[in-house]
């Protein structure tokens, strides 16, 4: 039996699906935060919210495929600190793209303005409405960005140092539409 | 010995003090009376209300056709559960509070519907615009208190609350769910 060397079909369209939608939902979230209120700031923070519940759907079923593959193993030329920082860094990113949303619907909650999934389902409400404990959460929610920012920067510096300066094949096992690598 | 049907509620009537002898609930308690809004913005059912409004009922259910209403709202008093849009609604666009600090309005008259229910038919004077407006409402007694409830939907861009931009219904409804919830004692008969 041999071992897979790329990740499946599955796991690098969830993994790209993410990537795209946290690099939508990133940037809306700073942008509308600054803008006065309107009708177009009212409409950005829902599209925002739906993005968001989405991406975390999107990380539990990458997590339910996590529980059920395992990963193609990385180059055997990374040293062992190496990968154990990486398995470290990819199990904050989960552990971030759970906690971000969450703490996204918490502040909705504790601001008494419910989300409604996609304007059709109505998430319910997980706190009582509290002004103090929603801008508290509004503050936990950047934080938890400014986390995520940092550990996003840390995995793409990774992947493209393997991919352009070791010349390995830590990048190629999740990009799409690239044949088999030969072992 | 049977009784006939259509004599049950007069003898309950009459066996019940409380009924034997009409009230006119008028002292309104506005510590327990609410006013309050609800609506939907980007399809999120939301709610609000007003702090600071005061409430003149006359309301006899013996005599309804006398009943009479009139309630002054303190706009600047609202609360939609932010500071930001408490501010924004104050403004130009939506109430306009300078120009505008209160919104009236007076009974024309109330009908009753059957049962406990009523409507009450009046004009509602909102940022410069009155028009008619008619709201149905339940009447019980609890004790010494005469409780109303009822609600009604106003059209905010009838009275071009929500300017420019905020015209746009796809983000805050144009139907907004006015609830009333008033009590009041009745006094003491003057005759
Ligand atoms: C992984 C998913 C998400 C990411 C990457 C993300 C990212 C961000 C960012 C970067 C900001 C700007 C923070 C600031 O400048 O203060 C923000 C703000 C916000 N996010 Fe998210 N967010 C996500 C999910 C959610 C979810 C699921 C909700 C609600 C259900 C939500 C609700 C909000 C709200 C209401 C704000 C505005 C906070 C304010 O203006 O005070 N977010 N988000």
């Amino acid at each position: 039996m041999t071992t897979a060397t790329r990740y499946t079909g599955t796991a690098i369209s969830l993994h790209w699906l993410a990537a795209l939608l946290i690099f939508a939902t990133f940037p809306l979230g700073v942008y509308m935060h600054e803008l006065a209120l309107s009708p177009f700031k009212l409409k950005l923070i829902s599209y925002h919210k739906w993005l968001g519940v989405t991406i975390f759907l999107l990380t539990v079923a990458r997590l339910a495929w996590r529980a059920t593959h395992t990963p193609p193993p990385l180059p055997k030329t990374i040293p062992a600190w190496q990968q154990r920082a990486a398995d470290g860094v990819h199990l904050l990113l989960y552990a971030l793209l759970l906690a971000i949303p969450v703490s996204g619907w918490l502040m909705s909650s504790a601001k008494g303005i419910p989300v409604v999934y996609l304007g059709l389902v109505q998430l319910p409400d997980l706190v009582d409405k509290d002004k103090a404990l929603g801008d508290l959460l509004a503050g936990i929610h950047q934080v938890l960005n400014f986390g995520l920012l940092a550990l996003v920067g840390m995995h793409i510096a990774a992947a493209l140092k393997h991919h352009f300066i070791e010349h390995d094949a830590t990048l190629r096992r999740m990009l799409p539409f690239i044949k088999g690598d030969q072992p | 010995m049977r009784i006939p049907h259509r004599y049950f509620l007069p003898l309950l009537l009459a066996c019940a003090p409380i009924h034997s002898q009409a009230a006119e609930f008028n002292l309104v308690q506005t510590d327990k009376s609410t006013l309050a809004f609800a609506y939907k913005q980007m399809g999120v059912p939301m709610e609000g209300n007003f702090g600071k409004f005061s409430v003149r009922i006359n309301f006899d259910p013996a005599r309804v056709n006398a009943a009479q209403a009139q309630i002054e709202v303190d706009l600047a008093s609202i609360d939609t559960g932010s500071n930001e849009a408490n501010d924004e609604v104050a403004g130009k666009q939506w109430f306009n509070t300078k120009m505008f600090p209160s919104a009236q309005f007076v009974s024309t008259g109330v009908k009753a519907l059957g049962g406990n229910r009523y409507e009450v038919l009046g004009k509602l004077t909102l940022k410069g615009k009155a028009m008619d407006v008619a709201a149905p409402f339940t009447f019980r007694q609890e004790g010494a208190a005469g409780v109303f409830d009822g609600a009604f939907i106003l059209k905010r861009l009838d009275y071009a609350i929500g300017e420019g931009a905020w015209t746009d219904v796809s983000a805050v409804a144009n139907e907004i769910q006015i609830k009333f919830h008033v009590v009041a004692h009745a006094a003491p008969a003057k005759k």
